[in-house]
C-alpha cells in the first residue's frame, strides 16, 4: 500500500482513519503546487500523485471554499480500486498531458483555477470528466457533513417538523 | 378480514395501486366487488418513509429500464430516468406534493376552445365540467382538500411568504396557499401537517393523503380486496371472443402466475400501462391489447414544466414546511395574446441540498454553478406546470432488444416540446423571475424540468374508436371487459396537477362498473 506522504505520520494515519471511517476531519491550507502539507490519504490502488489530482479536480469542478479538502477526498476516494484504478489513472494522464500542452508541468503545477478551467472545459464533454462530475453530485452533495456549510438541516421528523421551529420565521420581507 | 383470493377467482383485477388502482380498488371493495390489486412495488407506511432525498429515492422511485428520447431536455440530462414515479403500494400518492385543482372549465374542450393548433393532436374529452363535479367533490371530501368542505388553508411558509409578497407587487390576485390533500386539521383519522418538509419522500405523518394510509388499508377492510404487492404484471391475456380473461405475472419470487379476471383495470402509471397493453399483442390483436386506433402508447404528455429557483439577500430556509406550500393561479387562463393557448399555475417548489445539486442545472459544474449552491439557504424556489400539447409522435414504445428483470420489452419515451409548450415555459419563467424580483431576489435560474412525475395520455379517452383507446368510462373501444384507470386517459392535460382528477375519474369508474356489473353487462 502507498501512502501520499506529505504530512507527519501521525495526522496522516488520523486523517486516513477518519476519512476510511466517513467522518469529518478538518485540515488546513492547500497542498497543491508543493507547497506546505495539508491532508493525506492511503491510497490501494491509484498513485498517490493521481489521487493528488483527482482531488483537486474534483474541486476544480465544484468550488466551494467552504468545503474542506477532506470532503473531497471521500467524494472521489471511491475511485481507489484495481477495477476503477486504470480509467482514473488513464484520465489523469491525459490531463497532464494537455497541461504540458499549456507550459505547465502537470495539472497540478497550474497554480490559478482559471488556467485548470480552461484545460476541464477543453475536456467537459467526454467521458472521463462527465464521470467524475456526475459522481460528485452525489458525492460530495450527499455528504451529510457539507450540509451545514450551506445552511442546510436535513430531516426535521425527529425535531417534530418546524410547526414550532420556524416554518413562516421570515422576517425580513 | 383481508382477503385472499385463488388464481382461479374471477375477480376484478386492477394493475397498480395509486391514484387510480388504489381508489378504484377501494370504492369496488365498498360495493362489495371481489378485487386483486397486482402492484409491482412492495409496501412502505409512514413509518417507513425516509426523509433523506437520495435515500427515499432508492427506497421508493421507480427505477426499472427505461429509456428517454426525443429533443425535450430530460433525454439529454436523465436518459434512463424518464420518469420521477414510484414503484410501492399507494404508487406516486406517497411522493406527490398535494395540491388538488380542478380543471377549469375551458380544458374539458381544447379542441373547440383552442382552435386547431398545427402539429398538435388536440381533442376535446368526451366529458365535461358539469359532468365531472359531482365526482370532483366526492374526490375533495374523500381526500381532505384544503378550501374545500370548509377545510382550512394550510399556513403559508417562508418559500410561500416570498411568493406571495411578488406575487401581489405584481398585481397577481389568485395567491395562496393552495388546495391540498394535506390535513390543515385531523381529518379521515389523519393528523394534521407538522410543517416538516419531505413530502416528495412520503408524509411520515400521515397528513398527506396517499392510497397507500387511506384508500388501500380502507378497502382491505371490506374483506374484498385483495392487495398483492411485487406483483409485476406481464401481459393481459384473452379468449377466442376477445375478452380479457386474466393477467399473467411475476410474483415476488419471480415466478410467473397467473391471475384470472372476469375484468381488467389498468392503472399502472402512464408510461407502464401502455407498456402493458403493447406486451400483450396476440394474433386476434397483432399491434397490442385496445390498439386498434394505434393510439395505445400516443399522445404522451407530461406537462409544460420548469422551475425559478432565486437567491435572496438573506436567509428563507425554503425547506421547512410543505414542499408545494402556495400557489399563483392568475396564468392559468387561456390567453393567446401571451403568445400560446392554454396556461399555467406557478406553485412554490423546493428541494434538499442533494436535489438542489443534481436538478438545479444538470451538467453544469464551476463557479457560476457553485456560487448558486453556496446561496442554497438564501433560496426561494417555485415550479411551473402548464397544459403541454398533446402531439401523436410523443409516444411510448416498447423495445424488443431491450428487456427487464422478468425479460419484458422495455418502455421508450419520446417527447419533442411544441412550439407552444416552448413560448408557455419561456413566459412562465419570466413571470416566476419577476416574481422573485420583486420580493429581493438578487439572482435567479431558469432550472429546466425534471424526470417527469405528471405522466399522461398514452391510453386517451374519446367517443371516437378511431382517435382514442377508452370511452367516456375509461373502458376499452376493443374490449368490453378491459378499462384503463389511471392518467393515461387524459384526453388532454389541463395545466392542473392531475391527480384529483384520476382520484375522480376513478371513483366515477367505479360506479359504472358497478351498475354494469350488476345490470349484467359486464
Amino acid at each position: 500500500m502507498t501512502k501520499i506522504d506529505r504530512a507527519g505520520l501521525t495526522r496522516r494515519e488520523l486523517l486516513a482513519r477518519s476519512v476510511a471511517a466517513g467522518g469529518s476531519f478538518l485540515v488546513g491550507a492547500s497542498w497543491v503546487t508543493g507547497q506546505s502539507a495539508a491532508w493525506a490519504v492511503e491510497v490501494a490502488a491509484l498513485k498517490p500523485e493521481t489521487m493528488a489530482t483527482l482531488v483537486q479536480m474534483a474541486r476544480d469542478i465544484y468550488p466551494h471554499d467552504r468545503i474542506p479538502d477532506d470532503r473531497y477526498v471521500v467524494a472521489v476516494k471511491g475511485y481507489d480500486t484495481p477495477e476503477q484504478a486504470p480509467m482514473i489513472e488513464e484520465g489523469i494522464a491525459a490531463l497532464n498531458a494537455a497541461a504540458r500542452g499549456k507550459g505547465f508541468d502537470s495539472y497540478l503545477a497550474a497554480g490559478w483555477e482559471d488556467d485548470r478551467v480552461a484545460m476541464l472545459k477543453a475536456i467537459e464533454q467526454g467521458e472521463f470528466f462527465q464521470t467524475i462530475r456526475a459522481g460528485l453530485v452525489t458525492g460530495l452533495y450527499n455528504q451529510k457533513e457539507v450540509w451545514p456549510l450551506f445552511g442546510y438541516e436535513g430531516e426535521s421528523y425527529s425535531h417534530g417538523g418546524y410547526i414550532d421551529r420556524g416554518f413562516n420565521d421570515i422576517d425580513w420581507l | 378480514m383481508v382477503a385472499k383470493y385463488d388464481l382461479n377467482d374471477d375477480s376484478v383485477v386492477i394493475i397498480g395501486s395509486g391514484a387510480g388502482g388504489g381508489t378504484l380498488a377501494n370504492e369496488l371493495a365498498q360495493k362489495g366487488i371481489k378485487v386483486v390489486a397486482l402492484e409491482a412495488g412492495g409496501r412502505y407506511l409512514p413509518q417507513d418513509y425516509i426523509n433523506d432525498e437520495w435515500e427515499s429515492f432508492g427506497q421508493l422511485a421507480w427505477l426499472d429500464t427505461r429509456k428517454a428520447t426525443g429533443g425535450w431536455r430530460v433525454a439529454r440530462d436523465f436518459g434512463g430516468l424518464p420518469t420521477w414515479i414510484v414503484k410501492a403500494v399507494g404508487g406516486t400518492t406517497t411522493h406527490w406534493a398535494g395540491a388538488s385543482l380542478r380543471f377549469q372549465d375551458h380544458e374539458w374542450k381544447t379542441l373547440t376552445n383552442y382552435g386547431q393548433v398545427a402539429g398538435a393532436s388536440l381533442l376535446d374529452w368526451p366529458i365535461d365540467a358539469a359532468e365531472m363535479d359531482p365526482w370532483y367533490a366526492k374526490a375533495e371530501a374523500k381526500m381532505g382538500v384544503t378550501r374545500t368542505n370548509g377545510l382550512p388553508g394550510l399556513p403559508g411558509n417562508n418559500n410561500y411568504l416570498v411568493l406571495e409578497k411578488g406575487a401581489k407587487a405584481l398585481g397577481y390576485e389568485e395567491v395562496h396557499t393552495g388546495r391540498m390533500a394535506i390535513n390543515s386539521i385531523e381529518y379521515g383519522d389523519r393528523m394534521s401537517c407538522q410543517q416538516t418538509g419531505f413530502c416528495f419522500q412520503g408524509c411520515k405523518w400521515g397528513a398527506k393523503w396517499s392510497t397507500a394510509y387511506t384508500e388501500i388499508p380502507l378497502g382491505e377492510e371490506t374483506g374484498f380486496l385483495e392487495v398483492r404487492e411485487r406483483a409485476h404484471a406481464a401481459r393481459i391475456e384473452h379468449d377466442d371472443t376477445g375478452k380479457v380473461t386474466g393477467v399473467v405475472y411475476f410474483d415476488a419470487d419471480g415466478q410467473e402466475q397467473r391471475q384470472a379476471a372476469r375484468l381488467v383495470c389498468v392503472a399502472g402509471n402512464t408510461i407502464e400501462s401502455p407498456r402493458l397493453l403493447l406486451n400483450s399483442a396476440s394474433s386476434m390483436f397483432p399491434d397490442g391489447l385496445a390498439n386498434s386506433s394505434g393510439q395505445v402508447g400516443r399522445n404522451y404528455m407530461r406537462h409544460t414544466t420548469g422551475s425559478v429557483y432565486s437567491v435572496f439577500e438573506k436567509p428563507v430556509r425554503m425547506w421547512r414546511g410543505t414542499t408545494m406550500a402556495g400557489i399563483v393561479r392568475d396564468e392559468a387562463r387561456h390567453d393567446p395574446s401571451r403568445g400560446f393557448v392554454g396556461g399555467y399555475e406557478l406553485e412554490t417548489l423546493s428541494l434538499g441540498l442533494p436535489f438542489m445539486a443534481a436538478f438545479l442545472d444538470p451538467g453544469g459544474w464551476g463557479r457560476s454553478f457553485t456560487s448558486a449552491i453556496d446561496g442554497y439557504e438564501n433560496m426561494a424556489g417555485m415550479w411551473i406546470v402548464g397544459e403541454d400539447m398533446p402531439q401523436e409522435t410523443n409516444r411510448v414504445t416498447v423495445d424488443t432488444d431491450v428487456l427487464d428483470q422478468h425479460g419484458l420489452p422495455t418502455p421508450v419515451v419520446h417527447y419533442d416540446d411544441h412550439a407552444n409548450d416552448v413560448a408557455m415555459r419561456d413566459h412562465a419563467y419570466e413571470r416566476g423571475m419577476a416574481i422573485h424580483e420583486a420580493s429581493g431576489a438578487v439572482r435567479s435560474f431558469p432550472t429546466p424540468p425534471y424526470p417527469s412525475t405528471h405522466n399522461l395520455g398514452t391510453n386517451r379517452m374519446s367517443d371516437n374508436p378511431r382517435d382514442g383507446v377508452v370511452n367516456r368510462w375509461g373502458q376499452s373501444h376493443d374490449v368490453a371487459n378491459l378499462f384503463v384507470s389511471d392518467g393515461s386517459q387524459f384526453t388532454t392535460g389541463a395545466a392542473e396537477n392531475p391527480t384529483l382528477t384520476i382520484v375522480a375519474l376513478a371513483i366515477r369508474q367505479a360506479d359504472h362498473i358497478a351498475s354494469e356489473m350488476s345490470a349484467g353487462n359486464l
